[in-house]
């Protein structure tokens, strides 16, 4: 899931401070999950704001509601007979769904209430690990399932560096070596051999490097 | 035992601390309450393991929410102690009253009263 994490509420308030009339809009999928900007973090926010505008005498209408997603239309369709109503959206979706926001209306500024930080997976409750950069072409197949392109910090694609140490990454004693980590892997996987192999040139062209990417499926377009 | 804590103390009960939530303490200072203290079992006797220890955490979390948007984050507090100590949750009580009158009404709610 796309992982993200609250912004300081001071930052948050900072943005806004000039509205009358804000709708904090949560998401209820990856950022639900990640409690950065589901229902409840809509009403905490909500709830610090207008205390705080309570606090300095001013006068402001803050709502909440939280969509089902942010990103896609039908979802987002929900809010446009109110979104009139607001001078300003904080919106706690991801950076997508801040943007595909902003897209849609676009009278209607939109502040962003978390700072979206990576595609990971919940380790246990209260943190999360990085796992993917979407990088657009996929090696996990020869890698034993663990992706040195998100987990090696120099994105090595042939084997560990000089760095790595008792399996851990010269970066960060905290951070395991990726390498370390796919051959283990292969050991155990009985597919040792597969790290013979050289990886050839990996086309960065589908990574950011070629710029901002798309998918078009005209399979299932209607 | 009969004994005395200060009466504008509002007791809402919960099954478990762990049930107390920061937007539960946040509605209540958002309604105009100068203060929102939590009193749980011991920690490390919850009956829930945990409930206690979440429910702290919690605590600390409006503390900084509250310090944050400048209404004091010492009106919110948390307490621990055993269901037979009497006399400790009166204490509790009064040290949270003293607390509060040292620190003043909470500004929202005078800003409501204004409002109003």
């Amino acid at each position: 899931m796309i992982v993200a994490d609250r912004k300081p509420i001071e930052e948050i308030i900072e943005e806004v401070k000039g509205y009358k009339h804000i709708l904090v809009l949560g998401c209820n999928e990856c950022v639900t999950v990640c409690e950065a900007g589901g229902k409840k973090e809509v009403g905490v926010l909500a709830s610090a704001l207008r205390m705080h505008a309570m606090n300095e005498g001013r006068e402001v209408q803050i709502d909440e509601h939280t969509l089902e997603r942010q990103c896609d239309h039908e979802y987002l369709e929900e809010i446009r007979d109110r979104i009139d109503q607001y001078d300003a959206v904080v919106s706690l979706a991801c950076g997508v769904g801040v943007q595909f926001m902003a897209e849609k209306y676009h009278s209607t500024p939109i502040y962003p209430g978390v700072n979206t930080t990576f595609l990971g997976a919940t380790e246990e409750r209260g943190l999360w690990t990085e796992r993917c950069q979407a990088c657009g072409s996929c090696i996990l197949a020869r890698t034993g399932g663990i992706c040195p392109i998100a987990r090696c910090a120099k994105r090595l694609l042939n084997g560990p560096c000089g760095g790595s140490s008792s399996g851990r990454c010269e970066i960060n004693k905290d951070v395991d070596c990726a390498w370390h980590l796919i051959i283990e892997r292969l050991k155990a996987l009985g597919k040792l051999e597969d790290y013979e192999e050289l990886s050839p040139l990996k086309d960065w062209s589908k990574d950011r490097a070629g710029g901002p990417r798309k998918v078009v499926r005209e399979d299932v377009q209607l | 035992m009969r004994l005395k804590y200060p009466t504008d103390i509002r007791i809402v009960r919960v099954p478990c601390t762990g049930k107390v939530d920061v937007l539960h303490m946040l509605r209540a200072f958002e309604k105009g309450a100068d203060g929102v203290y939590v009193v749980g079992c011991l920690e490390g006797d919850c009956h829930y393991n945990s409930g206690n220890l979440r429910a702290r955490k919690r605590v600390e979390q409006v503390q900084k929410i509250l310090d944050t948007i400048g209404i004091g984050g010492e009106r919110a507090q948390m307490y621990n102690l055993s269901s037979g100590e009497g006399p400790l949750f009166a204490k509790y009580a009064t040290e949270m009253h003293e607390r509060i009158l040292e620190m003043g009404p909470n500004p929202i709610k005078a800003r409501r009263q204004q409002a109003a």
